[in-house]
């Protein structure tokens, strides 16, 4: 299982008629097991590039090679639920092999073990990303894909989160790939951090990063991070906005 | 409670109503009351009744049915929508008498004349609500089908159907008072039976408790129908919806 990219250009055509590049040159390979963290700014073409690797845009210029018929587990940005489906629903919709033992272990660790009753409707945000977390995890994913998962939660909620989603993602060594603006989700998620430019996206610096997840010590961690934004600041094209 | 106590007004209005007018042109409730129960012990009133709600039946189930389908194909499908718009506009446009006639007039005095004319004159309400039904559907959440690789039935179960139940829940209402109004008018211009033929004779005899007799029996089954099968299927399909206030 190997996920290589190689997308040479995807422009969007807006209501208003007018030509919009969003990707212009993005190289990347993936191996089986391997965490990769595509950083970048918010709007750069980071969930755009998502769907084409889930196949879901064949619409650009290049190459995606993954192997055919990989059962992909996809978190979207926002969680993308059936809400006339309960939570158990949700998942089982998905994957309906999962037995239940493998889906109370996934409910008790998302916290998620008193809510399997309720619609999606009656859950908060982080509730609700968790039950898309459960859902992408109980398919048993080749590919698994993570679209800002904790993006706009509390601090406290989106560090839980994240630890939670490491030990998930520890347990299966399952090839993925994360999406995230924020630099210190993906030093501590990710063997590998791709950093992208500002709109239309290019890949700026391919670092691997070699500790494995849970032996990073925070003085690692800041080491890395530094590094990663003096590669930011250093190209040409400042980041801008957030 | 608030349902006795409406009916019960419609009674007393009635009652009074009828003092006024006279009993020639408006018999009072216990006259109408005689004329249905001696309907009910000859069975004339079951039977009739019987008839109508067998076309009705048929007729709704029939128009739904090919409304769903065309109008889901019109709204996922533009050359569909493109192709069929005319005729839509044409269909909705069309009188429900000239629909009638000319059933009888092709198809002779015949059931299916009838049928086919009552489902023509609701199958473009029906079309037009499940278009808007089908544009609406969340693009999002078709994505997360595919890429969840959701098998076909489970998909058309899980992730189209709910969203298109209220719209179809819309249609069959509005659908099913159209069709309400339309059979009774198809009876009456060629079908030896049903509520429809009986008030056409009643007219004719100008029996007016008979006449209100099979009106007010019609009305009740309509009632009864609206809150034992209608009504509920709504409750169901948005059962999951935030309840308001």
């Amino acid at each position: 299982m190997r996920l290589e990219v190689e997308i040479a250009s995807k422009t969007f055509k807006s209501a208003a008629g007018e030509q919009h590049d969003v990707i212009a040159g993005v190289a990347f390979a993936l191996n089986a097991g391997e965490v990769g963290v595509l950083v970048g700014p918010s709007g750069c073409g980071k969930s755009t590039m998502l769907r084409i690797l889930a196949g879901l845009d064949p619409d650009f210029q290049g190459r995606v090679s993954r192997p055919a018929g990989a059962r992909i587990g996809f978190v979207f940005q926002e969680p993308r639920l059936l809400p006339w489906r309960s939570v158990e629903e949700n998942v089982r919709l998905a994957a309906p092999l999962a037995d239940e033992p493998k889906l109370s272990a996934l409910f008790e660790i998302l916290e998620l073990k008193a809510h399997r009753n309720h619609f999606p409707g009656e859950l908060s945000l982080g509730l609700a990303r968790r039950v898309a977390l459960a859902r992408a995890f109980a398919v048993e994913p080749e590919f698994l894909i993570l679209d800002e998962p904790l993006a706009s939660l509390d601090a406290a909620l989106a560090s839980r989160l994240r630890d939670e989603i490491a030990m998930l993602i520890d347990g299966r060594s399952v090839m993925t790939l994360l999406v995230t603006h924020d630099v210190d989700d993906a030093v501590r998620l990710g063997d590998r951090v791709i950093l992208l430019s500002p709109r239309p996206a290019r890949v700026l610096a391919d670092l691997p990063i070699r500790t494995p997840r849970g032996a990073r010590g925070e003085v690692e961690i800041a080491a890395i991070k530094s590094e990663i934004m003096r590669r930011i600041d250093g190209c040409p094209t400042k980041q801008g906005g957030s | 409670m608030a349902r006795l106590l409406s009916f019960a007004m419609f009674v007393a209005i009635w009652w009074i109503a009828s003092l006024f007018a006279g009993d020639a042109k408006l018999p009072p409730p216990p006259t109408v009351l005689t004329a249905m129960i001696a309907e009910a012990r000859s069975g004339n009133l079951f039977f009739h009744l019987g008839a109508t709600l067998a076309r009705v039946t048929l007729a709704f189930t029939l128009a739904m049915a090919l409304g769903t389908a065309i109008g889901y194909l019109m709204g996922r499908v533009r050359l569909a929508d493109r192709l069929g718009d005319p005729w839509l506009i044409l269909l909705l446009n069309l009188p429900a008498l000239v629909a009638i006639v000319l059933a009888y007039i092709w198809a002779g005095l015949t059931e299916v004349a009838a049928i086919a004319a009552i489902a023509i004159n609701k199958l473009p309400t029906a079309v037009v609500t499940l278009r808007e039904g089908a544009r609406a559907l969340d693009a999002a959440l078709d994505e997360m089908a595919t890429v969840f690789a959701l098998p076909r039935w489970s998909r058309f179960r899980h992730v189209i159907l709910p969203q298109l139940s209220p719209y179809i829940a819309a249609a069959a209402r509005s659908g099913l008072s159209l069709v309400w109004k339309i059979v009774l008018v198809a009876e009456l211009l060629g079908r030896p039976n049903g509520v429809g033929f009986e008030i056409g004779v009643a007219f004719q005899l100008f029996d007016i408790p008979l006449l209100l007799a099979y009106s007010l029996s019609f009305a009740a089954v309509v009632l009864l129908i609206e809150t034992l099968l209608v009504q509920p299927f709504e409750a169901r399909s948005s059962r999951w919806r935030p309840r308001a206030a």
